[in-house]
């Protein structure tokens, strides 16, 4: 994993209000090229709706941001071409096989016949779909169905993958390979920002922010989090920070 | 072009995959077309026919033997005069009373032309309607007989009108039978509903299970996802009209009197309509719910306008302005005068006209109303 001096992504006051309510309350912090970027905070502390602005399906209400050199005001179709995206909820077709949703999204994403036809083999070998590959997707428990999404966000080898709390609800061991996969991709080159609310898993990230009701109150590698707040691990860091 | 691909070979995996759907898709529709056909028609049996007789001659008599043979009639009293007569229908005894002038037969035999008078109760319009255009075929097959009669008696058959009864008010014109003139409409009606609630749903339950905001991720173009969407949903309207066509013509021996390749181009313009309404109502809704029910909102409105059920020349002035912009209008026109008068390219072609800016209209209104960032 090689990070560079580099900002991949430069966030700048970022907001968005939904009526008088501000969802992302002026959010701003860079990301270097090839980090694996922790976005931490409780449920409904607004890391879907940033994450969201950032990958160019919400407008903001305010602020500044730009995402792989791309403006998100302006430029949020070219902003696309460079990310993978998976989302918090399971977003592929139940009624379609594995194969078939790699294909489409493949498709979609505009990548030549031969060349989905390579990736998808690719993906599935290594995330061990082997067996699963011609089932429909509906039909596959969690952990297969979220690898599976990974796969579909990382087909057309983006330069960042935004990947929204990709290993909630399933278990230690799928959780353990899942995190084997983002390593793998960040040591490919790829820039990963991943939202989480596992403390545990803070410590995977290169650095960390974490988000308490709109606003970034902490952002730092986990190491320089933990002596700050004089504690132990990171789920002491996340509770003296809600605590206030 | 190879994107708009990848949607249309998705969205026919997932159409032929989903073994609920697909039989409700065409096997409904189709017995929807052999159930309305027949209970849509207008025919009506038993029409109780009272007569007054000035005439008294074997002219009279067979013209009247004409209506007690004919299963649709009823004959039940011959009244003296008008008056009784008139009380007869105000009492709703009889629904038509048919006056025999004086010198029938003589005036017919010399003049080869007399008027027969004609009352019809008309609190049903479209009942008063069908029982006028049944009278008129019997009194036109009496006609022919008695010309026939006329010309073995000698007369050269150039030398007699073709008419020597007729009746001075007429509504509908139409020498059609209620069946050939009901289906080519309920065609149009399922191919319409099917394809409308079809499209109509589609985009909103994308959205409503999150895939369409992966799709929003991606950098695909709006006009490549709205056509990709579109193809699939042509193609079902076609097969739909294709089973309906051959129905008809097994079933009810509909002819088609035009060009079959006229009707199909034109059934692609008009399902283009259709979709874009469908596409439109869908990006504008967040659940499959209201989808369905906007859906539902505008077909029936477009049905009732339509000219189907209720013929476009008897609505309001403000209502008929508002049938050239219904879409199901001009499909029904089109679908009658092509399948039943055998009308060419150029006689359809205001309707083309038409129906091709509503496509290209709705079609950019979908793709305009479709949003990748909200
Ligand atoms: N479309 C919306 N309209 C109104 N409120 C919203 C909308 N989306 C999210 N919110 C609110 O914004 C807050 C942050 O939500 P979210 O970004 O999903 O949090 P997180 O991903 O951190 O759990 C929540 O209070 C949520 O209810
Ligand atoms: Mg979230």
């Amino acid at each position: 994993m090689s990070v560079r001096d580099e900002n991949i992504i430069e966030v700048e006051g970022l907001t968005k209000a939904f009526g008088d309510f501000k969802a992302v309350n002026e959010i701003s912090f860079v990301v270097k090229r090839g980090e694996i970027f922790g976005f931490l905070g409780a449920n409904g502390a607004g890391k879907t709706t940033a994450m969201k602005m950032l990958i160019g399906i919400s407008t903001p209400t305010s602020g500044k941001a730009k995402v792989a050199g791309f403006d998100v005001f302006t430029s949020a179709e070219d902003i696309k071409k460079n990310i993978g995206y998976m989302s918090q909820k399971f977003a592929l077709y139940d009624d379609l096989t594995v194969r078939e949703n790699i294909t489409f999204f493949g498709g979609i994403y505009g990548l030549k016949r031969q060349q989905i036809k390579n990736k998808s083999n690719q993906l599935i070998e290594e995330l061990g779909l082997e067996d699963v590959k011609n089932q429909l997707v509906g039909s596959l428990p969690l952990g297969w169905k979220q690898k599976i999404s990974f796969s579909v966000a990382m087909l057309h080898e983006p330069k960042i993958v935004f990947l929204d709390e990709p290993t909630g609800g399933v278990d230690p061991i799928t959780r353990r390979q899942f995190w084997e996969m983002i390593y793998k991709a960040a040591d490919e080159g790829t820039t990963i920002f991943v939202t989480t609310h596992y403390m545990d898993e803070a410590e995977y990230c290169n650095r960390v922010s974490i988000m308490v009701n709109g606003k970034i109150e902490a952002l730092d590698t986990p190491q320089k989090l933990k002596e700050q707040f004089k504690a132990d691990n990171m789920n002491d860091v996340f509770l003296k920070l809600a605590r206030g | 072009m190879n994107t708009i691909r990848y949607i249309i070979q998705k969205e026919f995996k997932q159409i032929f995959r989903n073994k609920g759907m697909l039989p409700l898709i065409f096997v409904l529709p189709l017995i929807q077309l052999i159930i309305l056909s027949n209970a849509a028609t207008f025919e009506i049996k038993n029409i109780k026919v009272g007569y007054v007789d000035f005439d008294h001659s074997s002219t009279s008599d067979g013209l009247m033997d004409k209506f007690t043979a004919s299963t649709y009639f009823q004959v039940k009293d011959q009244f003296p005069s008008q008056q009784l007569a008139n009380s007869a229908m105000l009492n709703g005894d009889i629904d038509v009373i048919i006056t025999i002038p004086s010198h029938f037969e003589r005036d017919l035999l010399k003049e080869q032309k007399v008027n027969l008078g004609l009352q019809i109760n008309a609190i049903d319009g479209a009942a008063a309607g069908v029982t006028n255009f049944y009278i008129q075929q019997v009194v036109s097959t009496y006609n022919n007989a008695i010309r026939a009669e006329l010309i073995q008696g000698n007369l050269p058959s150039e030398m007699l009108p073709k008419n020597l009864l007729t009746i001075p008010s007429f509504w509908y014109n139409e020498t059609l039978n209620y069946k050939t003139f009901m289906v080519p409409g309920i065609l149009v009606l399922i191919v319409t509903m099917i394809t409308l609630f079809l499209s109509g749903m589609n985009i909103v339950r994308e959205k409503e299970i999150g895939t369409l905001e992966q799709i929003n991720v991606t950098p695909i173009k709006k006009h490549q996802f709205i056509i990709g969407k579109l193809f699939p949903f042509v193609l079902i309207g076609l097969l739909l009209l294709t089973i309906g066509l051959v129905i008809s013509k097994v079933i009810f021996s509909i002819p088609i009197n035009g060009s079959i390749l006229l009707m199909y181009g034109y059934t692609i313009i008009y399902i283009l309509v259709i979709l874009g309404i469908g596409l439109f109502i869908s990006n504008f809704t967040d659940t499959q719910q209201q989808a369905m029910f906007i859906s539902w909102f505008f077909v029936v409105i477009f049905i009732l306008m339509s000219g189907l059920f209720t013929p476009i020349e008897s609505m309001p002035k403000w209502a008929q302005v508002l049938t050239d912009f219904n879409p199901i209008k001009y499909f029904v026109e089109v679908m009658r005068m092509v399948m039943l008068k055998g009308s060419s390219f150029q006689d359809i072609l205001p309707q083309i006209i038409k129906t091709s800016i509503y496509a290209i209209l709705m079609n950019g209104l979908a793709v305009w109303s479709y949003k990748k960032t909200v």
